[in-house]
């Protein structure tokens, strides 16, 4: 198909060679993303400017909004007017999102929000890496939730985690996180967008009763209720105040704990279901390395280079990062001497793997404050030292 | 008393029930608050409109007048303080047919919100804004806020408040608006009118009621009833379409200016140009 035509096309299926970020905003457009609501922020800008090219195209609607709370709040609008809705941002923004995000998980909508990571604390380093916002995305908001959030590793990963989080998000209701990072979303490599019939699609359920019957917050079997949208007769009541099944304000303690228990665990009872982790030489492994984002792929070579060695390391590569796969961690605690963590932040997954390991192994974190990805050699180092 | 009349005192029915939510009726409202009447025009108004229910959302932030959204019987949103615009145009630019109305107070939509009105009335979106300016921030306990008139006690003006008002339809108007009107709660008739004209509006629309609030403002005022809030009005309101916006500020010793300020025609709107750029970016398809 010539160029010229397969741009009005949702799914550019194909051989492309591109940067993380046109990859993850290709992956939203293939799975049928359809409103964009978002603010320019260095280095996540790339995909709201391939959105505002792509979704006019595609009958969608881009908006450049205020800010980030604009943004974010667009998009649950949007969601609720009955399209798939994303936003894309780096920390500070997605520090000014969180608010919303808690509205969303308190009103169970359906959204993407695509944070390219920078370093921080503050304005930081704008156009440097760094991985500091892991418990941004689980804490940032107030109140009890589990969010789900992904971390790919490579431009290809961006566009099919970018389908998982809009089918996670539809699936299960809820604002879903795609982490990136700088050098994932700037670095270019090949990109292979399959035919537009082996995109897998998941859409919200939607309710199978009248509107007279309809209770918009009465969940399934699987603790999901189905979702009736604006304009479809079903008068829907959506509020950020704990609310009764009718979705009607009911401020009380058994309402609160039912629903809150309720939105918490339609995850952790699937946690089975969204946790992806990669396993690579772990089998053998008498030490592991824990990592994930663009760290990993160093992290390999660092494995690599031990085994040439003669050193038994593993990698655990961790794509699902929010729920945590502790279980996993905690098997592979019971195999190993000790853990490596290496990360661009100062120690926010390396606490959540100490949680895990309940004290079988010895956990040592490797930690650069931001502004470079650490030198497979770096990682080597610190293991040849104990082995 | 006509027949039909008497039918109507003798139902247990009132005759726009359909159009509030059953079972979330008694309101939160105080007694001598006017938010009872507003939302009743602003039923009636949308009622009259002709207007598919099915096709109208209405869309509120926090406050008191944020719950308004939750009482009615149309798809209903109660978003965080001060968002209730872009929600509102996520909402609408989804649907061209839909109608979208927020309606906040005067602290949610002009303090914390107050960028996504300008933004929305620059844009033009295709929604109607209702304020009730009830002068403070009632329902966290009469703390002073962006529309309290220098000179006015409450909470946190305990000796006065300090600060210029905005004048907001001047704020409105300025920043695009294509329909600009306010009046006082007293005057329900008139709200009503400007709520059935803002509705049939494409674009921007925008209506500023002066509300009662005798529990936090008035108390704090020596308008300590509903009724001497709205005698209040009746004394200081002057009557005047054509009133340049620059000139409707509110202080304490002039009168207050209401009337339709604004009303342009044929203004495009963020919807409409979204439309003609989906046909112009499709137009190679071929």
């Amino acid at each position: 198909m010539s160029k010229q035509k397969q741009k009005f096309l949702e799914v550019s299926t194909g051989e492309h060679f591109t940067t993380g970020n046109h990859a993850a905003a290709e992956g939203a457009l293939a799975v049928g993303c359809k409103f964009f609501g978002g603010y320019p922020i260095t280095p996540s800008s790339e995909i709201a400017e391939h959105m505002a090219l792509r979704l006019p195209q595609l009958g969608g609607n881009f908006v450049q909004f205020e800010d980030e709370i604009a943004s974010i709040i667009g998009i649950l609008g949007a969601s609720w007017g009955g399209v798939k809705s994303m936003t894309a941002t780096s920390g500070p923004g997605y520090s000014l999102m969180v608010e919303n995000i808690g509205l969303g998980m308190m009103t169970e909508t359906p959204c993407v929000i695509i944070n390219v990571q920078r370093g921080g604390p503050s304005t930081g380093l704008p156009t440097l890496v760094g991985q500091q916002d892991i418990m941004q995305t689980k804490w940032g908001a107030h109140g009890d939730f589990e969010p789900i959030v992904l971390c790919p590793n490579s431009v290809q990963e961006c566009f099919e985690l970018a389908i998982e989080a809009f089918n996670y998000a539809e699936k299960y209701r809820l604002p879903v996180t795609l982490l990136l990072d700088e050098t994932l979303g700037h670095m270019s490599e090949r990109l292979i967008i399959p035919d537009a019939s082996k995109i897998g699609k998941v859409e919200r359920k939607k309710p199978k009763d009248s509107p007279e019957e309809h209770l918009p917050y009465k969940p399934d079997d699987d603790l999901i209720p189905p979702m009736a949208v604006a304009g479809e007769g079903y008068r829907v009541m959506v509020t950020g105040l704990t609310h009764d099944e009718r979705g009607y304000p009911d401020l009380n303690t058994k309402t609160q704990d039912k629903l809150v228990r309720r939105i918490n665990d339609k995850i952790r009872l699937n946690k089975k279901d969204i946790i992806k982790v990669e396993e690579y030489m772990l089998d053998d492994a008498e030490f592991a390395i824990i990592s994930f984002g663009s760290v990993a792929r160093t992290a390999k070579g660092a494995v690599n280079r031990a085994r040439k060695k003669g050193i038994k390391v593993g990698l655990l590569r961790l794509i699902t990062i929010w729920p945590f796969p502790n279980e996993r961690i905690e098997a592979l605690a019971e195999q190993v001497k000790k853990i490596y963590v290496p990360e661009i932040n100062y120690g926010q997954i390396t606490r959540e793997v100490e949680r895990s390991v309940h004290g079988k192994t010895e956990v040592k974190g490797i930690f650069k404050l931001g502004g470079a990805i650490h030198n497979p050699q770096e990682i080597l180092k610190e293991i040849e030292g104990d082995a | 008393m006509t027949e039909d009349q008497n039918q109507l005192l003798e139902s247990e029915a009132h005759p726009l029930d359909g159009f509030l939510r059953e079972g979330r009726i008694p309101h939160i409202f105080c007694p001598g608050c006017s938010l009872g009447s507003i939302t009743n025009v602003l039923i009636e108004a949308i009622n009259e409109s002709g207007i598919d229910p099915k096709k109208v959302a209405v869309v509120s932030g926090i406050g008191c007048t944020g719950r308004i959204a939750g009482y009615l019987n149309f798809d209903s949103f109660h978003t965080t303080h001060g968002r209730s615009i872009p929600f509102a145009i996520g909402l609408s630019v989804t649907d061209p047919e839909r109608k979208v109305i927020v309606i906040s107070g005067d602290g949610d939509l002009f303090a914390i919100g107050g960028n996504h009105f300008i933004h929305a009335a620059r844009r033009n979106a295709n929604i109607t804004v209702v304020c009730v300016n009830n002068f403070n921030y009632g329902m966290t306990g009469g703390q002073a806020g962006p529309t309290t008139y220098v000179g006015q006690f409450q909470t946190t003006a305990p000796y006065g408040s300090l600060e210029e008002p905005f004048n907001i339809p001047n704020l409105a108007a300025s920043c695009g608006a294509v329909y600009v009107a306010r009046y006082t709660a007293l005057d329900v008739r008139r709200v009503k009118e400007a709520f059935s004209e803002a509705i049939a509006k494409n674009g921007f629309s925008f209506v500023e009621v002066l509300g009662s609030c005798p529990t936090t403002y008035g108390r704090r005022n020596q308008l300590a009833e509903g009724k001497k809030i709205l005698e209040f009005f009746a004394e200081k309101t002057v009557l005047n379409h054509d009133a340049d916006t620059r000139d409707v500020q509110i202080d304490k010793n002039s009168p207050i200016i209401v009337g339709k300020f604004v009303d342009i025609e044929d203004k495009p709107t963020l919807t409409d140009n979204l439309l003609a750029l989906q046909r112009v970016s499709q137009a190679k398809k071929g």
